[in-house]
């Protein structure tokens, strides 16, 4: 480096030349101008913009001049590299785009290629919409109550009212569990989810509020509408003036929630020993809302083309019921009803087979997947 | 319950062009599920009308003999003139009438009449059977009408009753009068508001006493006991056409006139009767309980042992009926029988059924019986029918009967007037309830705000005032009950226990897992197959006393059965990557439980003493959480290969059903069936008290395991009692998360094999102290470097603390503490 000199000329310092800071600048942006890609351009701004480039040096000799020149000199020079800084920024920000746009197009790939690396899974529909069902009483503020599928028989008819003798015990269908050397053990598979009640009322507070949804059994053999395992959803509120009334409610509220608004329903008076009035409980169906009954020639398969669907029994809980479970009749009623599961997922989901249901083939449950 | 319309029509009139489907709506309404309502000879159309045969002429030649008749229909062809007509049967003679299908007609089945030539004539329509009209089955030959019941060209649709509605209705147990068109025509009548007339409100002949010696030696079992006799009676006399039409229609089989007239009174009164042949009756007859070791071979030749709690009907000779269900063959009424005695009795409900059930005879009689028969109709019925048998029969009624009656008038019932109403959530007015308990035929006497009701003898299910209430709300209509919107209460939404079947569910769906619902059904030869040794506890089963299959009576102790059947059956369909699950109690009986449960009263609520008693006879039942899976678990494709379900897989399955649990699983090897000894897994959780439970197992199947179910080769399986490992679940405490950098440590440590990897980290863990954040296993290495029986296996360490950055000497202690514990532990040996 020169040492300082107050009475130098300027335009002595060849490298400080207006001409020769131009000629470096514009040497820099040719440069910077011609380079194709990143790796040229790494070198243009090392070559033009580094410590060793010819400005950077040309700047060392601005503390050679005298003090008057040097700020027009740095002033020319900063311009120089200001304008050499700004083509850089711009030229990388175009050969980063261009780079990015080869590369990331080489990069493509066919996502249309399949992805799925484990087998298919899903719940069985049984399970899921048993659990809607439950679901839309819990949202009422019900609890979901529950009990063994191999039962007392006190639990499962005596005390929901079925006599020892009477038919409506025998028509149940019931497999008896063998008792010790072959003799009576007083207990079956539960044919039903109705001792959920019972058991309800003998483990609970009053009042109760509870839908148990559950595995029940008949001695049926296996066919396409027929099984011997099936499902059951057991509704059961007992409080101070319960009427047919609030059973009505609470089967149009589920009817709205699992079916869609605006449906009716239908109570037809029937029997059930734990039931005193009992109904049979059906709902407008809710494809084509009647408007398939007496048209040959639009049928409903849904509903036969009867308008109506069977939904289950219900009724008011027989006093006698109330009694067996050490409830006070004189202050207590309630009602009760019984859903059947499968029946649900025939008519909703079009099961046609009961046989689906039981096989527990892969492509039968996975089609449900994990919520229905 | 078949009805036919046109019966029930005899006892109240229906409003003028009721159809049979609104009277069926209106009888649904009320409570009779009327099944079907069938259109009886629908598909008859066409002229069918009564001929007279003029003139036989026996044509021959043919294969069997062919008759060619001319006969007389009257105007009915519309020339007056004898229709020629080719027939097959020989049960007829000239002058006989007839019922002639004329050319156009259609009989059932779609058989269209015409003029066509046959046997070298021109047959210019049929002479018809029953059969061909579907009137009843009878293959004897053509109908022939009785003289005088008809004139040629009379229409035969009206006659025979060709066409007919109807109702087919599923009659609940608790209304055993509507088995009778006595009682569905009283329902119709309700329906309605029309006049009921009582086909059992008859006058009643002759006198009490003095009929066929008889007596009842327990009224418990019989409390109105009736015997009446007809004598000179023609056993050939035939059963009128009206009543064989009819008995067809409700489904009876015409047998004989004595015979069908029982049926056709019980069908339409709903009184039981029998019928004996009184010369084969020895002695007085005595209505009793059967003696043990009384035999009797009923009707339908089976000779049956009689049971103590049999009613039976007794002469001098011993039983001669079951009582209420089926007779005994040597009274049978025959076709010798001239004098005819008929019974009509009142059994007590539960003994029918009982005997009913004991000897598998279900017979019209014992449904009526045990659903219960009117207590005051057996004179009417004895009465109706033997006048029928006079009439028909040609015989002349006895004079006197036997009435035994014990009965007793039934107690009122009493009930607020606004009971009803309070059920139903409607205001009755007061007089509305009254005049509906009558309707039903109930006495009512008011009194104040109470009603006084007395059922009629026809409704002994009318016991309760919730009964009597249902009476009023059906009447006046389910139709009527109010939709009062639910109340909105605080519930307590799902236990633990059942947001974890849901939350396991959904996690094992999600990871691809299909669920499975086996039945619980299993055989011992699923143990044999499982290799379950003799001693296993998994083999004392409960036991079906009816199976549906005889070789699967036992209900399952582990989910595997069930499980390793739905893979079998996948496979066979053409899947071999499987993953399949089920959730579902296991049915374990208690040791030392008495096999018997207790059946406490109903007329109260159960003791705690007896709930127990009831639990302790229960099996266990927990609900469990099986797995298998065979093939890949993670599926090759176009990245490359799959990885195929391994013993680990099953063990990590398990450890995830754990964790959603909150909880997590202790896993030690196991030798334990089906599994294969050396690749098993024991898993416990902590108990609580500082001990473990046993709650499942996990691994590859034994191969002879796989080899008898034929299941795909390393199938492997996971089983988990998902209550228990719910139960050791605890409340999360959140952790204290630290924001000071970790510091990572890898050793590599060699033990010999036997030596668990389980056990190596527990004692990393504890020797590293509370520096230590996590430990991984990343490397397990076998080979001539670390020399035999012994592996390396390398751990990458965390350390981080909760309030620092650690310093180098820390790190360094921490690890050397976890080695050292290690070493201490299991012997395992720093590798250079």
């Amino acid at each position: 480096m020169s040492a300082p000199n107050n009475s130098y000329d300027p335009v002595e310092v060849t490298p400080l030349s207006p001409d020769e800071v131009a000629r470096m600048r514009d040497d820099a942006l040719a440069a910077i101008a011609a380079a194709a890609d990143l790796e040229q351009l790494k070198a243009a701004r090392l070559a033009h913009a580094g410590d060793r480039s010819p400005l950077a040096l040309a700047n060392r000799e601005i503390g050679a001049l005298p003090p008057a020149a040097r700020a027009e000199a740095g002033k020319r020079v900063g311009g120089a590299r200001r304008d050499i800084g700004e083509a850089l920024k711009r030229r990388q920000a175009e050969l980063e785009e261009e780079r990015d746009a080869r590369v990331l197009v080489e990069e493509a790939v066919d996502v249309t290629l399949p992805t799925r690396r484990s087998t298919p899974g899903g719940r069985h529909p049984v399970t899921t919409v048993a659990e809607r069902m439950a679901d839309i009483f819990v949202a009422m503020g019900f609890d979901v109550a529950e009990g063994p599928e191999v039962e007392a028989e006190w639990f499962n008819f005596d005390a929901l009212n079925f006599l020892p003798d009477h038919p409506a015990r025998t028509m149940q269908d019931t497999f008896f569990v063998e008792g010790p050397s072959g003799g009576d053990s007083r207990m079956v598979l539960r044919t039903h989810t109705s001792p959920v009640q019972v058991r309800a009322l003998v483990e609970r507070e009053l009042p109760v509020y509870v839908v148990a949804p559950g595995t029940t059994y008949r001695t049926d053999e296996l066919d396409a509408t027929h099984t011997p395992v099936f499902h059951q959803l057991e509704g059961l509120v007992v409080d101070e003036g319960i009427t047919m009334g609030h059973l009505r409610g609470a089967i149009d509220a589920f009817v709205d929630g699992m079916f869609g608004s605006g449906l009716r329903t239908r109570f037809r008076p029937s029997y059930f020993p734990f039931t005193e009035p009992s109904a049979e409980v059906d709902m407008e169906c809710f494809v084509c809302r009647g408007a398939s009954v007496g048209d040959p020639a639009n049928p409903c398969r849904t509903c036969s083309s009867e308008g109506w669907i069977e939904l289950g029994g219900c009724g008011i809980v027989n006093p006698r019921v109330l009694t067996a479970a050490g409830v006070d009749t004189a202050r207590y009623s309630g009602w009760a009803f019984g859903l059947g599961v499968e029946r649900s997922l025939m008519f909703a989901n079009g099961v046609a087979d009961m046989h689906d249901m039981v096989e527990g083939d892969v492509r039968f449950t996975a089609a449900f997947g994990m919520e229905i | 319950m078949r009805v036919p319309v046109s019966w029930l029509k005899e006892y109240t009139d229906l409003p003028e062009g009721t159809t049979a489907r609104e009277l069926a709506a209106r009888l649904i309404a009320l409570g009779l599920e009327v099944e079907t309502v069938e259109a009886v000879g629908a598909d008859i159309t066409g002229p069918i009308y009564v001929g007279r045969v003029l003139e036989i002429e026996e044509l021959t030649g043919f294969k069997k003999p062919i008759r060619y008749c001319r006969v007389d229909v009257g105007a009915a062809n519309g020339t007056g003139q004898p229709q020629n007509i080719i027939c097959g049967a020989r049960n007829f003679a000239e002058g006989d009438l007839v019922v002639v299908a004329l050319p156009g007609s259609e009989l059932p089945g779609g058989f269209a009449i015409g003029a066509r030539k046959t046997y070298g004539r021109v047959s210019e329509g049929m002479i018809c059977s029953a059969s061909e009209l579907a009137l009843w089955e009878d293959h004897a030959g053509i109908i022939v009408l009785p003289e005088g019941s008809a004139a040629p060209g009379d229409d035969a649709y009206a006659l025979l009753g060709l066409r007919e509605d109807v109702l087919d209705i599923a009659v609940t147990p608790d209304r055993g009068y509507a088995l009778s068109v006595r009682g569905v025509a009283r329902e119709a009548a309700a329906a309605y508001g029309t006049a009921f007339r009582d086909p059992a409100d008859i006058a009643v002949e002759g006198t009490p006493g003095g009929g066929y010696p008889a007596s009842v030696a327990d009224p418990a079992v019989c409390d109105r006991y009736v015997l009446r006799g007809v004598s000179g009676f023609d056993p050939e006399a035939p059963t009128p056409l009206w009543m064989k039409r009819r008995l067809a229609l409700t489904g009876v089989r015409s047998i004989s006139l004595a015979v069908d007239i029982t049926n056709y009174v019980l069908m339409e009164l709903g009184q039981p009767l029998h019928a004996w042949d009184r010369d084969a009756v020895r002695g007085p007859i005595e209505v009793r309980l059967a003696r043990a070791g009384e035999q009797l071979e009923t009707l339908d030749h089976v000779k049956r042992t009689l049971d103590p709690d049999d009613i039976v009907i007794a002469d001098e000779s011993g039983p001669i009926n079951v009582a209420g269900v089926m007779g005994g063959l040597a009274t049978e009424i025959g076709l010798g029988s001239t004098n005819v005695l008929i019974e009509a009795a009142h059994f007590a409900e539960t003994h029918i059924a009982r005997a009913s059930r004991r000897h598998q005879l279900s017979s019209e009689s014992s449904r009526r019986f045990e659903r219960g028969v009117d207590s005051a109709l057996q004179v009417a019925a004895a009465t109706r029918a033997v006048r029928l048998l006079a009439e028909l029969g040609g015989g002349a009624v006895d004079p006197g009967y036997t009435h035994i009656d014990t009965t007793a008038p039934r107690a009122a019932i009493a009930i607020a007037a606004d009971h009803p109403g309070r059920v139903a959530g409607v205001d009755y007015p007061r007089e509305r309830v009254a005049e509906r308990l009558a309707q039903v035929g109930c006495a009512v006497e008011a009194d104040g705000d109470t009603l006084r009701v007395v059922p009629p003898t026809w409704r002994p299910d009318l016991t309760d005032p919730n009964d009597l209430a249902e009476e009023v709300i059906r009447l006046e209509g389910y139709a009527g009950i109010p939709s009062i919107a639910p109340r909105a209460r605080a519930g307590h939404g799902l236990t633990p226990a059942q947001r974890l079947r849901r939350t396991v569910g959904r996690k094992l769906a999600a990871t691809g897992f299909a669920e499975v619902m086996a039945y619980p059904f299993v055989g011992v030869r699923d143990f044999d197959t499982l290799q379950v040794p003799a001693d296993d506890p998994r083999r004392t089963a409960l036991k079906l006393a009816n199976p549906l299959n005889d070789d699967e009576p036992l209900l399952r102790t582990t989910l595997l059965p069930g499980l390793l059947k739905a893979l079998v059956r996948n496979v066979g369909r053409g899947f071999g990557d499987l993953a399949l699950y089920e959730i579902g109690p296991v049915f374990l009986p208690r040791p030392g439980a008495s096999g018997r449960a207790p059946m406490p009263a109903v007329d109260r609520g159960p003791t705690a003493e007896e709930l127990a008693e009831l639990e302790a006879a229960l099996p266990e039942q927990p609900r469990r959480v099986a797995a298998v899976m065979a093939g890949h678990r993670d599926l090759p494709g176009w990245w490359g290969a799959g990885r195929a379900a391994t013993w680990a897989d099953a063990v990590e399955t398990a450890r995830e059903v754990a964790r959603l649990a909150n909880t997590e699983l202790t896993v030690r090897a196991a030798q334990y069936a089906p599994w294969h000894p050396g690749r098993c897994a024991a898993l416990f959780v902590a108990d609580g008290e500082g001990g473990e439970r046993l709650v499942g197992h996990a691994g590859e199947l034994h191969p002879r395991v796989v080899a008898a179910h034929g299941l795909p080769e390393r199938t492997v399986a996971v089983e988990l009692d998902l209550d228990a490992v719910g139960a050791a679940g605890a409340p999360v405490r959140a952790p204290a998360v630290s924001g000071y950098p970790v510091a990572l440590q890898d050793v590599a440590l060699v033990v010999a094999d036997s030596v668990p990897a389980a056990d190596v980290e527990r004692a990393l863990r504890e020797g590293a102290g509370e520096l230590l954040e996590d430990v991984r296993l990343f490397d397990v290495y076998t080979g001539a470097q670390v020399g035999e029986g012994r592996r390396s296996l390398a751990y990458a360490l965390r350390f981080r603390a909760a309030d620092r950055t650690l310093k180098t000497e820390e790190i360094t202690a921490a690890r050397d503490a976890a080695v050292a514990a290690a070493a201490e532990r299991t012997g395992a040996v720093l590798r250079g």
